[in-house]
């Protein structure tokens, strides 16, 4: 399965997990199966019609999403898609 | 013409001269350069102590804040003896005394749209190591409109940050994060905390980019961005991409002048938490609170973390974090009158919307939270 990596400010929201396993043939429904698997962390990354917020970057392997396919990017076993929190400490 | 290096300086460097990247032409570009530091906190210690070691011939600082011991388990440049004073005069005394054959110029007022093109156009390079939203968009800005590198770095808790954005080469900080997050979803490091040593390792990264920029050597981390987290130990790089929809730095940006940051972000630009408020008429302050507590029955609602309360608590107080609290609701009744506190007011002001929206209208938010009532009602209880 792919994984997702999860930054530290989101952990809270997933059980303090760095690192989820999702199910799902594109970016879409791993994003789905990882807020079915950690439902508190969805308002963190959707906002309220569903779509991902404009402030959560989401890469895979070292591309950012936003300039492959969004959403629609297919994933497959082994790959990596990593989370990039926006953070703002000095 | 660069500068020449005196007798003193040669052997001062002579661990650079050495270096055939750097010698003696790189260290004269170095005495040339200028850099300007946004911050003098935890990245700015590292960052402006190696660039002055280094020999950058000209710094600046920008801060208006004022060391307190708070500030030291990760501020190195500031100490003891200079909890107190300012942290602009702090610095530059360290670095003076550290290189006195550098310039520093300080500058002891919040950096805003006002006066940023002012203070930065004269400088090489800009290094932001600032603890705020607002802050690191006009930052981003100013670096843009002014065609300077703006070599960035960011923590929080464990993870860290660091890229080179710099809009005539690569993209800029806009193109990664458009917008900021809504204001108290990503907490900040006087609110969520962040390892001591974090900005010691990210500030010499950082620092280290800048070098590289100045003396033009090496793969600048422009068009990249360095992920570190500490526990994992694990240094991750993502490829950054020039947004062609930037709003500052695309080529059909419609924000020309630097704006109102503050209002673009939804929070001020500092962390400092120490007067959280919900607004007019929300709140309750600790001294009214400590009346009323004499011979009124009120429901305590304490939002903060478990382990923020081995620190201090208040007696009676039920604990329900706020990122458990919408889930939570049926431990409360609507019926109670209630006050929500945190550590400074700030995340129980959120607690007190979310109540709100779920029908409770009994609820007040305690102004500047347990750290508030630890000032100035109990002084046995710390503050954190």
């Amino acid at each position: 399965m792919p994984v997702l990596r999860i930054p530290t400010p989101l952990r809270p929201y997933t059980s303090g997990k760095s690192e989820v396993s999702v199910g799902g043939s594109n970016v879409a429904e791993a994003l789905i199966d990882l807020t079915a698997q950690f439902p508190p962390i969805k308002p963190h990354l959707f906002n309220e019609g569903g779509e991902l917020r404009p402030f959560v970057n989401l890469f895979l392997g070292e591309n950012n999403i936003k300039d492959l396919q969004g959403v629609n990017t297919p994933i497959q076993d082994g790959d990596k898609l990593v989370l990039i929190p926006s953070i703002a400490g000095g | 013409m660069l500068p020449d290096l005196s007798r003193d300086e040669i052997f001062r460097y002579s661990r650079h001269l050495l270096i055939p990247e750097v010698g003696l032409e790189g260290q004269r570009k170095l005495k040339n350069s200028s850099a300007l530091i946004i911050g003098t906190g935890g990245l700015g210690s590292p960052v402006s102590l190696y660039l002055a070691a280094a020999g950058i011939g000209r710094i600046g600082l920008v801060d208006y804040d004022v060391v307190d011991s708070s500030n030291l388990q990760r501020q190195v440049i500031h100490g003891s003896s200079t909890v107190g004073t300012l942290k602009v005069e702090s610095a530059k005394a360290k670095l003076l005394d550290l290189n006195p054959g550098i310039q520093v110029d300080v500058y002891n007022e919040p950096y805003t749209s006002e006066n940023a093109l002012r203070i930065a156009k004269d400088y090489d390079i800009i290094l932001d190591g600032t603890d705020n939203f607002p802050t690191r968009y006009l930052t981003n800005d100013v670096a843009v409109f002014l065609g300077k590198p703006n070599v960035y770095a960011s923590i929080y808790r464990f993870d860290g940050q660091v890229s080179v954005f710099y809009a005539k080469d690569g993209p800029c900080y806009r193109c990664l994060f458009p917008e900021p997050p809504p204001p108290g979803l990503v907490p900040s490091c006087a609110e969520g905390g962040v390892l001591g040593v974090l900005p010691g390792t990210i500030g010499t990264l950082q620092a280290t980019e800048a070098l590289k920029l100045l003396l033009g050597i090496g793969e600048p981390l422009i068009g990249k961005l360095l992920l570190y987290n500490a526990l994992d130990m694990t240094f991750d790089f993502v490829k950054l991409k020039k947004n062609p929809n930037c709003r500052v730095c695309g080529p059909n940006a419609d924000i020309k002048e630097l704006i109102d940051y503050e209002a673009f972000c939804g929070v001020p630009s500092h962390d400092h938490e120490d007067e959280g408020s919900a607004g007019a008429g929300k709140d309750i302050t600790v001294q009214e609170l400590s009346e009323r507590m004499k011979t009124n029955h009120l429901k305590l609602l304490d939002v903060r973390e478990p382990h923020e309360l081995e620190i201090s608590r208040l007696p009676e107080a039920l604990n329900i974090p706020l990122g458990q609290l919408a889930a939570r609701l049926s431990e409360l009744d609507t019926a109670d009158e209630m006050v929500i506190f945190c550590k400074s007011g700030n995340r129980s002001a959120r607690g007190l919307e979310l109540l709100a929206s779920a029908g409770f209208r009994k609820v007040k938010n305690l102004k500047g939270g347990i750290n508030a009532w630890a000032r100035e009602i109990d002084q046995n209880l710390p503050l954190y």
